[in-house]
């Protein structure tokens, strides 16, 4: 009985199977904690099994998608709002990754929550139910809907488990985020007016009839929200703060998911509904994305707290996804799936590792530490493995996301593009100054000599729970470096059919030369 | 053949991945055994593969495994192949890297990061092979920063001091530099030829013509020669190789002296034919080479680290193998490639061999009259000064010579730039010999515990010798009887996909050859012959010659204080840049005025209006009867 409803509505049963299971673990008390954690991670388990199970296992239509719910919901003043939610090439691999790190994440900060941490892992599962609901919601008023759900746990999250400054981080984040997005509500609200449908194929044709200039507006309105989420230069200081100051749990799954919903509204929404108006800022946009490689890396070399250098790395790796989606080429945009993904592991990974040192020594200023290596040996291996993934060395997954994203930008149509992507080698270039110059500073060199320092706080190295919190992720890491086309073949068709639909310039160069026999 | 090719880089690895994974578990043996192992099979399997690819169709092997990455028209697979070019480089990868693994064996037993240190050299060996096998430029590229993945791990292998880590970080950054510029040329590459396979490339460009060429190739080799800069240690991203002498020496002999610095000189070899359609970069590329020959052998010439002075050496080395390259002599540069990796291998192992025999005494000044404590470490080393000097007769004599002719056919400016070069290093090598093997020992605590290192690294040290004195015999040049027999042997490689190959053309004239060949034997004697007599009697002579010209003296050794010029003009303000990003731009500007400034106002705009809700009756009432009069009088006009 229970399979075929199962078959039917898998899509309705993964969003809100995790929001049904929080609210359950929110009745035990607080003193059965470690009975919560393990139902907690027991539960997002099983979403990840059942998600990744069904998921790949299904034959995508016509249209690439794997799983669709589509059915009227109800009308507001004519115009049709629908429940539909589908899972297709492009979004496939954000909802497992988003599965996939949920659990992971739980059983890696098991002992850094100190206080009503049954209430804290509710919250986190709430948060997965709305991340999964703005991924696969396809109805653009559900997806607004699941897009402002996402943001009241993890501001609770933040403002209640964060750090020292956590309130004001709480605060700067939401104001932030909901400043975007009411300005997108209102484009949103006259875009339906317009198509008489929350559906963006319907908005993309009424799009396409109104005046250019028009588009434009709509078009930024649609990209400033997206854009604060990413977050794109100079609408990122909410970041560092909040990522600082939030729990481990909360900067990894607000690194390794929720920033990426920001560069999937762009290309599921954005880009689809105003190709004109998207080529049209094609270069303001690649600009911005190559200041943000740039300057977010040249920023986290000066920080002296190791979270927030993570954090200002994320603005710069951030800043290739939307290089590559701004590059409006096929190698590009597919770059940016990946970037998207690799920047999901490799970060949060660090964001797990950091927690872990912390949980140990609690401090996270990187003079405070110093030979790290000696005491803590297999620490050490697994930081600098996700370290050379950070900064895209070859075999590892940060490469390949980012060479295409290059080559992709050399060969867009809009002018500049060579250059850009010329600078835009830079950021690889400092990205290994910054991680490499911390992991000189904490790992390398003599023990810190002051007893009060981080480094004598350390007395064991990474035990089995952290161990086997930190494979998969480095399995992950090399086998997205490896084999990137088990993670690229999704969304190539996708991908393709939304540039034609954008109506990319074909690559220069290539043309002029004779074919060989 | 396919079926096993791919051990060839694979083997390593899976070393590698032992000695990470259970290397202190299994103990020394189990890791020696592993390490050498792999490695030896690897040069086995090369060996087989090097006949196999003789015999092949046009010399050529190409097997492709899978697909690497694959994104529209952008297919990389991951493929080997094997030509004579990428097999003699395997050779000598897996080969020189044998004997190297034997020598650590003995060199660092006493460590107690043994499975580290082979681990690490493993790895070296497999990221080496894919660079020098690898069928496309991205592959390649994966063996290139792989390279310097382990170039950074082996030179900050003492972690517990604080300038390995720093050093190795140093090496990683500049290598990086310049691993920036071939990305960007892969990227015009990419964009130019549609296809990153180096086969495709060779065959495209082969069938280009001239007028097509300008422009986007040539800032492609470019890039690409600054992607050598980097990797080869060439004017001006240099700075990291004498750094990089922080490492284990048989570190440096592998790496930073036989193998990965010359993958620079590999890379310009694998796209030579690109490379001939781009005059501008040939150009640039010798005279790169011809100063940083010269320049790198003036410091070389007062360092008193018997390890620095190696360094400097290879520096220059490596430009006589550019300064090849850029005068369209791809086989000369790479045939000196091929000697150089024998005796500087050789002079770097027997510098090892003397610091192991003095317990880490590297000061040249505080060594002397060790010839007869160390016999076969001094009768290997003289053999190597030998070549690297250039003496009659042997291999670098063959190398360095050819490479010279060249340039006079290029420009007689390079000729004496690189004569010059030349003079430094035959006086500052024999005033190494002449200060750590001849005089009265000047640390007789250090002499006294002097003695010869065990067999492990005395075997090395001979096989390496012989292989020294025999690796000219490849290139004996036409005057001399032979016919440059490396050209032939390697043209397959460098005119790949060319349309028509040109026969080569002869310049110059026999006599020219014998006179420049005169020359340079007749200076480099000279200089050494200098070197020796003022050194071999002790340091009292560079002590007065600093006293009389302290400026020059000083400049010299401190290497023309470029280090200090770097942080003053680059590090700094990059830092600085980056504060004032961070503090100007992120605090100030965009969370001050545009987040807390708002967020401050509406406070106090809502603080002030908050003061009218008294919560008095009388003053709303009065509130409301002004607000009705004042309605009043609007609608009532």
């Amino acid at each position: 009985m229970i399979t075929p409803w199962m078959n039917a509505h898998l899509l309705t049963f993964l969003v809100f199977a995790p929001f049904i299971w929080g609210v359950l673990l929110m009745l035990f008390p607080e003193r059965q904690a470690p009975l919560v954690k393990l139902l907690a991670i027991l539960g997002a388990t099983g979403i990840l099994a059942i998600a990744a199970v069904q998921l790949l296992r299904a034959q995508p239509d016509v249209l690439g998608r794997v799983a669709v719910e589509r059915f009227h919901w109800f009308s507001a003043v004519g115009i049709p709002v629908e429940y539909h939610l589908s899972v297709d090439g492009l979004n496939i691999w954000l909802v497992i990754l988003t599965v996939f790190l949920v659990p992971l994440t739980m059983l890696g900060t098991w002992h850094s929550l100190s206080h009503k941490a049954g209430t804290a892992l509710a919250l986190f599962l709430m948060l997965e139910s709305g991340m999964l609901g703005a991924l696969v919601a396809q109805d653009l008023l559900l997806f607004y809907l699941f897009w402002e759900a996402m943001l009241l746990p993890m501001y609770f999250l933040i403002g209640v488990w964060g750090g020292s400054e956590r309130r004001y981080a709480a605060t700067k984040f939401m104001l932030f985020t909901l400043s975007g997005s009411l300005l997108w509500l209102v484009a949103l609200l006259y875009m339906a007016g317009k198509a008489g449908s929350f559906s963006p194929a319907v908005m993309a044709q009424a799009a396409a009839a109104l005046p250019g200039s028009a588009q434009n507006l709509l078009f930024l309105a649609f990209a400033v929200a997206f854009a604060i989420k990413v977050p794109l230069f100079p609408l990122h200081t909410w970041l560092p703060d909040a990522h600082t100051e939030a729990p481990t749990a909360g900067s990894v799954i607000l690194a390794g998911v929720l920033l990426k919903l920001g560069s999937y509204g762009f290309l599921r929404f954005a880009i689809p509904i105003f190709p004109d108006a998207a080529l049209h800022f094609a270069k303001p946009m690649a600009a911005l994305s190559v200041i943000a490689i740039v300057y977010g890396a040249l920023v986290a070399m000066m920080q002296t707290d190791i979270k927030k250098l993570v954090a200002y790395s994320s603005v710069s790796h951030m800043g290739f996804v939307m290089l590559g989606i701004a590059s409006m080429t096929l190698i590009g945009t597919q770059g940016a799936m990946l970037q998207m993904l690799n920047h999901g592991i490799s970060t949060g990974a660090l964001f797990l590792l950091v927690g872990m040192i912390y949980d140990r020594a609690h401090t996270r200023r990187i003079a405070d530490f110093g030979g790290v290596a000696t005491k803590m040996p297999v620490f050490t291996a697994f930081f600098l493995i996700v370290t050379l993934s950070s900064i895209g060395l070859p075999l590892t997954n940060g490469f390949a996301g980012e060479f295409l994203i290059l080559n992709g930008t050399y060969l867009s149509g809009f002018g500049w593009g060579r250059a850009m992507a010329c600078v835009a080698t830079l950021g690889v270039l400092l990205s290994a100054a910054y991680m490499l110059w911390m992991v000189k500073r904490v790992f390398w060199g003599p023990a810190n000599p002051d007893p009060e320092s981080g480094t004598a706080h350390l007395h064991a190295d990474l035990n089995l729970r952290e161990i086997a919190v930190m494979l998969p992720l480095v399995a992950l890491i090399f086998w997205m470096g490896i084999h990137p086309s088990t993670f690229l073949a999704h969304s190539e068709a996708h991908v393709a059919r939304a540039l034609v639909q954008a109506q990319a310039p074909a690559p220069r160069g290539a043309a002029v030369l004779p074919e060989v026999k | 053949m396919q079926r096993i090719a791919w051990l060839i880089p694979v083997l390593p690895l899976a070393g590698a991945a032992f000695h990470g994974l259970l290397g202190r578990r299994a103990g020394k043996k189990a890791v020696t055994a592993v390490a050498l192992g792999t490695v030896g099979i690897s040069f086995i399997l090369s060996l087989v593969l090097f006949f196999a690819a003789k015999g092949a169709d046009a010399h050529r092997l190409d097997y492709t495994y899978f697909e690497w990455m694959t994104v529209g028209t952008l297919k990389v697979p991951f493929g080997l192949v094997f030509d004579p070019l990428s097999t003699v480089m395997a050779l000598v990868v897996s080969g020189i890297g044998a004997l190297i693994h034997l020598y650590s064996v003995g060199y660092m037993w006493e460590e107690e990061g043994y499975a580290r240190y082979f681990c690490y050299l493993n790895l070296f060996v497999f990221f080496m092979l894919t660079l020098v096998l690898g069928s496309s430029l991205p592959l390649l590229f994966v063996g290139w920063e792989g390279v310097g993945l382990c170039s950074y791990l082996l030179i900050g292998y003492y972690i517990e001091t604080d300038y390995a880590p720093a050093a190795g970080l140093k090496a990683f950054l500049f290598n990086r530099v310049g691993d920036l510029g071939m990305t960007m040329g892969m990227m015009a590459l990419f964009a130019t030829f549609g296809t990153l396979t180096v086969a495709d490339i060779l065959v495209k460009a082969g069938h280009m013509s001239p007028e097509v060429t300008c422009g986007v190739l040539t800032f492609a080799t470019l890039m690409m020669f600054v992607g050598a800069t980097g990797k080869s240690a060439q004017i001006p991203l240099y700075l990291w190789l004498p750094d990089a002498m922080a490492g284990p020496t048989p570190v440096s002999a592998l790496i930073h002296a036989a193998t990965m610095v010359t993958s620079g000189i590999y890379l310009i070899c694998r796209l030579a034919p690109v490379f001939e359609l781009t005059p501008t970069t040939l150009t640039v590329v010798a005279w790169t080479g011809g100063l940083t020959a010269l320049f790198a052998a003036t410091i070389g010439l007062f360092q008193r680290d018997i390890k620095k002075v190696l360094a400097y050496s290879t520096v220059s080395q490596l430009g006589y193998m550019f300064l090849g390259l850029g005068a369209a002599g791809f086989a000369a540069g790479f045939f000196h490639v091929f000697t150089h990796a024998w005796f500087k291998a050789l002079l770097f192992l027997g510098a090892g061999s003397v610091i192991h025999g003095l317990h880490h005494q590297q000061d040249l000044f505080k060594m002397g009259g060790l010839k007869a404590k160390m016999p076969i470490t001094f009768w290997t080393m003289v053999i190597a000064t030998l070549c690297i000097m250039g003496f009659p007769g042997t291999s670098g004599f063959f190398s360095k010579d050819e490479i010279l002719y060249l340039a006079y056919l290029k420009s007689p400016a390079l000729y004496v730039i690189g004569l010059l070069g030349a003079a430094c290093t035959a006086f500052y090598m024999w005033r190494l010999m002449g200060l750590a093997f001849w005089g009265e020992p000047r640390d007789h605590h250090a002499h006294d515990h002097a003695h010869e290192s065990p067999w492990t690294m005395t075997g090395p040290l001979a096989v390496l010798a012989v292989g020294a004195l025999l690796a000219g015999l490849l290139g004996i040049p036409k005057i001399w009887g032979g016919h440059f027999a490396i050209e032939g042997w390697l043209e397959p490689s460098l005119t790949y996909g060319k349309a028509e190959v040109a026969e080569a053309a002869e310049h110059g004239s026999h006599a020219l050859a014998w006179g420049l060949m005169g020359l340079s034997t007749l200076v480099a004697s000279g200089c050494a012959l200098a070197g020796f007599l003022i050194y071999s009697k002790g340091t009292a002579a560079e002590e007065a010659f600093a006293e009389r010209h302290p400026l020059l003296y000083r400049v010299l050794s401190n290497k023309y204080y470029v280090d200090e010029g770097v942080e003053t003009f680059i590090l700094a303000p990059v830092r600085w840049l980056g504060n004032l990003g961070w503090k100007l731009f992120d605090v100030i500007l965009i969370d001050g005025v545009g987040v807390n400034l708002p967020g401050a106002v509406t406070r106090i705009a809502g603080d002030f209006t908050a003061r009218t809700q008294t919560g008095r009756v009388r003053n709303y009432a009065l509130g409301m009867a002004f607000g009705t009069v004042l309605l009043l009088w609007i609608f009532l006009k």
